[in-house]
């Protein structure tokens, strides 16, 4: 069983138009690794030249931020919901 | 005197300090001094008074619309001024400063799906709106022509006095597209050598609060793609590093997308002759992105 992961609006374009991808990993970092894999013109709008989450990226477990969790290190179950947010709500992002 | 007749006649100040030695000059009109924080109080009233002036604002009625913020900051002061009430459709990841001043002013708050964006609250309103009618003043400011005409009649003749007709190029980005149309139209008009440029966020997915990329999201009505002479595209990082620059080197407390305009105005600025004379607009105050924390804990940060 996989984990589900909601992709916003902006980010649609990237994933040929689907709103919720079913994705493999035991932490946020390999499941978005997996994202980057299977989808790979996301990466650079997710990622800064480091390899880092760009800093307006807020990423939740069910209802949780991982800021307040391990960070990428999170651990992810089968089933659970994992979603992409803006940190704003300009435009379309 | 109501609240509402302070909006406007906003200072024009030089970014000389921060402009590259043999470029062009930089200004940016202070729009942040408008009485709610934001270049939207002009917008916002001029609607106000379109709906009142053709009777679709009735005194029983209530004024929605969809904002990511800063509209509904100037609906909702405006609104408390005249005594009346205001419901704002808002993504739910809108930041705290907004939701907390629209609350402050008495206006009532509608979150939408944060996924949607600013498209989904617009959707979500203009649904409200067609199935009640009769209980709402929706003045819907993607496609209300009072809302450039805002601009065209204020924002673009000040420039024109403050810059005594000197102004060569105007660049400034979207949100709604209301400033850019109105103001480039108006200076378009007094002299058609003037260049308008827009700035556009380098990426569908960013962080530049308030601004749309045009090319992934609903278009608004009234944008006036023949306006566009150029196109500055500006990184989130970058945005952000100019906002910092403006506070630390300039005293100026921005907000993120006034970091985006003075980034590209810069860029643009350095490519042009001395003679010329740049405008852009400082759409927000800072003091409304502080529980974001890009100012940092630290002024290395």
């Amino acid at each position: 069983m996989s984990v589900n992961l909601l992709i916003p609006t902006a980010l649609r374009g990237f994933t040929n138009g689907q709103s919720q991808l079913e994705l493999t990993g035991a932490t946020v970092k390999e499941l978005l690794s997996d994202l980057a894999q299977k989808h790979p013109d996301i990466a650079p709008h997710l990622f800064d030249e480091t390899g880092a989450v760009r800093s307006f990226v807020n990423i939740f477990v069910e209802s949780k931020n991982i800021k307040n969790l391990n960070g990428l290190d999170t651990s992810v179950n089968p089933g659970q919901t994992v979603t992409l947010v803006p940190s704003i709500a300009g435009g379309r992002s | 005197m109501n609240i509402a007749d302070l909006i406007g006649h906003t200072p024009l100040v030089s970014l000389e300090p921060l402009a590259a030695p043999k470029g062009a000059r930089v200004f940016a009109k202070a729009e942040f001094l408008n009485p709610s924080g934001s270049v939207k109080d002009r917008a916002a009233k001029a609607m106000i008074q379109a709906g009142l002036d053709l009777g679709l604002y009735g005194p029983d009625k209530i004024l929605i619309d969809a904002t990511s913020g800063n509209t509904g900051v100037a609906y909702a002061m405006i609104g408390a001024a005249l005594g009346r009430q205001v419901t704002l459709y808002m993504p739910g990841n809108a930041n705290f400063e907004r939701k907390a001043l629209i609350k402050a002013y008495g206006a009532k708050i509608v979150d939408t799906d944060p996924l949607e964006g600013s498209d989904g609250a617009y959707t979500a309103v203009k649904n409200e709106s067609e199935k009640n009618p009769e209980k709402y003043f929706f003045p819907n400011q993607y496609n209300n022509p009072a809302n450039p005409l805002a601009h065209y009649k204020t924002t673009g003749p000040e420039i024109w006095e403050q810059t005594e007709g000197k102004i060569t190029h105007f660049i400034n980005s979207l949100g709604t597209s209301g400033t850019f149309v109105g103001t480039a139209r108006f200076l378009k008009e007094k002299n058609l050598s003037v260049k308008t440029y827009i700035v556009q966020p380098d990426s569908p997915f960013h962080g530049i609060e308030g601004t749309k990329h045009m090319a992934s999201t609903i278009k608004p009505d009234i944008y006036d793609l023949t306006l566009v002479d150029g196109e500055e595209k500006v990184s989130t990082n970058e945005a952000i590093a100019v906002a910092k620059r403006l506070a630390r080197e300039v005293g100026l407390l921005v907000g993120v997308s006034s970091g985006a305009n003075v980034a590209a105005a810069l860029r643009l600025a350095k490519s042009l002759d001395p003679a010329a004379t740049v405008v852009t607009i400082l759409g927000d105050t800072g003091a409304r992105y502080l529980s974001e924390g890009i100012w940092g804990d630290s002024p290395e940060s």
